[in-house]
């Protein structure tokens, strides 16, 4: 049997992302720098390790109702309010998901399928054109423009919606270009989606890794509200990558419906990540706040030494990571990384893995200690003299 | 700014002057400037490396004593705490509340080195009333530093 020709055909049309063939090299290597991993360096934070210890010293090894712990939802119900005053109700506005990823794909899979289209600005995180082509719908690409610091603009909306547009995927702060979008920002696009039937998805991973103001949400617009959903998580922000652990907030009615697919699919969200975002809620603030700091010192010194050694790039303010343009040395976003990691043995990844318009870029995180963002920096510089 | 400036020596004093004005937005004038301001006040009093003598062949050794005293009348502590600090081998003296007054650390080549330095000149003092010494035998964590943790960065390879 053919087993490839048994494949649906929208599997198979999908591309494999394109930051593997990377990861597969750096592997084969030795004293590589990489500036290529898009999670924190940093632990998860010992009090919220240890109460994960203790639920299961405790024999806490059973499932939970579906749509996650009510202790779970109510403490996610009161940091949504009191960090961003968004309000959603414990019971039916909250569902605990596997990572801010599960929530992404079960939110397009409700709300798109066969004939619709989804809106996908790039450059962004990989996955939101994929859960759209395995749904079965057609992304249609939004390409951000450095010159707009890569921020969503309400013409390219406007531009980009079709009567079968369904849904909308906006992610800010974003990977992988650190940028983020303030109030002004969002009240330009709000203008245009509030009297459209589309829902947006709001992926917030990043929101508490915001350096520069207050992280806003478009969700924060009564007129947007309800047809929302807010996805965030505790990977990024409480360095918890690897307990997968989510959430997705929104009306009732459209929770009601991902929590379908959540329950056949998925059951429920490991409880001792559960157990241990519990304690990351009630008592993990002052951890965030240090590795934020931590985070923005680095931003500061890799920003600054990107433009001292010549490649071009606007200030990110989000997330961890820095877009710089590389078209300075002449080479594609490829090349370069690929030429780069071999001559000088560091990681960064070409900005087209990001969607085509991120060709001449380059994504490079600063979740690595500023010794190695220092080498880097006098790689990189090398590199670029060696050109 | 000088707050925020603490707060990044204190963790790495390593950094260069130049590296420090880009993490403050300010410039490397501003920063020698302000470390000058904050040494001369006596705000930052040393730059010290952490180490972890365990790793090196030398015998080392460090005891923390607990001392009881008693206040002299006009000077209450700090008379008899100069004297015990004025000792090299005393690295740490601290009044502290509880069940004895005075903190002392004291670091020394051997045991009996330590001892002899407690019985011959710390208990002699005329208002030291008694000491109680504990000599470390494992130091898991000081100034923030876990010892014996290499960090690996293990993270996988994954797509995002």
């Amino acid at each position: 049997m053919n087993i490839k020709k048994m494949v649906k055909k929208n599997i198979l049309e999908t591309p494999p992302s394109g930051i593997r063939k990377y990861f597969d090299m750096v592997n084969e290597m030795e004293d590589v720098i990489s500036l290529g991993i898009g999670e924190p360096d940093f632990e998860t934070p010992w009090t919220i390790r240890e109460e994960g210890i203790y639920s299961l010293e405790k024999g806490k090894t059973h499932y939970s109702s579906n749509a996650g712990f009510i202790e779970l939802r109510q403490e996610i119900s009161n940091y949504m309010n009191n960090r961003f005053g968004l309000k959603y109700d414990p019971k039916d506005e909250i569902l605990v998901t596997v990572g801010g990823s599960e929530a992404i794909d079960i939110a397009i899979r409700t709300f798109a399928g066969p004939g619709d289209e989804v809106i996908v600005p790039e450059p962004s995180f990989v996955a939101y054109k994929g859960c759209v082509m395995f749904a079965g719908a057609t992304p249609v690409t939004i390409e951000l423009e450095a010159e707009d610091r890569f921020k969503l603009k309400p013409e390219q909306i406007i531009n980009a919606i079709t009567d079968k547009t369904k849904a909308i995927i906006i992610g800010y702060p974003n990977n992988p270009t650190g940028a983020t979008m303030d109030y002004e920002d969002y009240k330009a696009i709000v203008e245009v989606l509030k009297d459209k039937d589309i829902i947006v998805i709001s992926d917030e991973l990043y929101a508490e890794l915001t350096y520069e103001g207050v992280h806003v949400s478009i969700a924060q617009f009564p007129e947007m509200k309800d047809k929302t959903i807010v996805i965030n998580g505790f990977s990024k922000a409480f360095a918890m990558t690897g307990w997968r652990i989510g959430y997705a907030c929104g009306h009732a009615d459209a929770l009601d419906q991902m929590k379908k697919i959540h329950q056949y699919a998925i059951m429920c969200s490991p409880t001792t990540a559960q157990y241990a975002a519990i304690e990351a809620l009630k008592n993990g603030e002052p951890e965030i706040r240090r590795m934020k700091e931590e985070y923005n010192r680095r931003r500061l010194v890799m920003v600054d030494g990107f433009r001292k050694i010549g490649l071009n790039c606007f200030e990110p303010v989000g997330a961890f990571y820095v877009f710089p343009d590389i078209s300075v040395s002449g080479l594609v976003s490829d090349e370069f990384c690929e030429r780069l990691l071999m001559q000088e043995r560091v990681l960064m990844v070409p900005g087209n893995a990001f969607g085509a318009c991120g060709e001449g870029f380059v994504r490079a995180t600063y979740a690595t200690s500023i010794d190695n963002i220092r080498e880097a920096l006098v790689r990189i510089r090398r590199f670029l003299e060696s050109l | 700014m000088k707050k925020e400036l603490l707060s990044i020596l204190k963790n790495n004093c390593r950094l260069s002057v130049e590296e420090m004005a880009v993490m403050l937005g300010t410039t490397s004038d501003e920063v020698k400037n302000a470390m000058k301001e904050l040494d001369e006040k006596g705000i930052i009093l040393a730059y010290n490396a952490l180490i972890d003598w365990e790793k090196l062949d030398d015998q080392y050794v460090t005891a923390y004593i607990e001392v009881k005293v008693t206040p002299q009348r006009g000077q209450g502590f700090d008379k008899v705490a100069e004297r015990i600090y004025k000792y090299p081998q005393v690295t740490a003296c601290s009044l502290v509340s509880g069940g004895f007054d005075l903190f002392v650390v004291v670091e020394g080549r051997t045991m009996k080195e330590v001892a002899l330095f407690v019985a011959e000149k710390l208990a002699p003092i005329d208002s030291v009333m008694s000491c109680a010494t504990h000599f470390v035998l494992k130091k898991y964590k000081d100034s923030g530093v876990i010892f014996n943790k290499t960090y690996v960065d293990d993270r996988e390879a994954v797509v995002l």
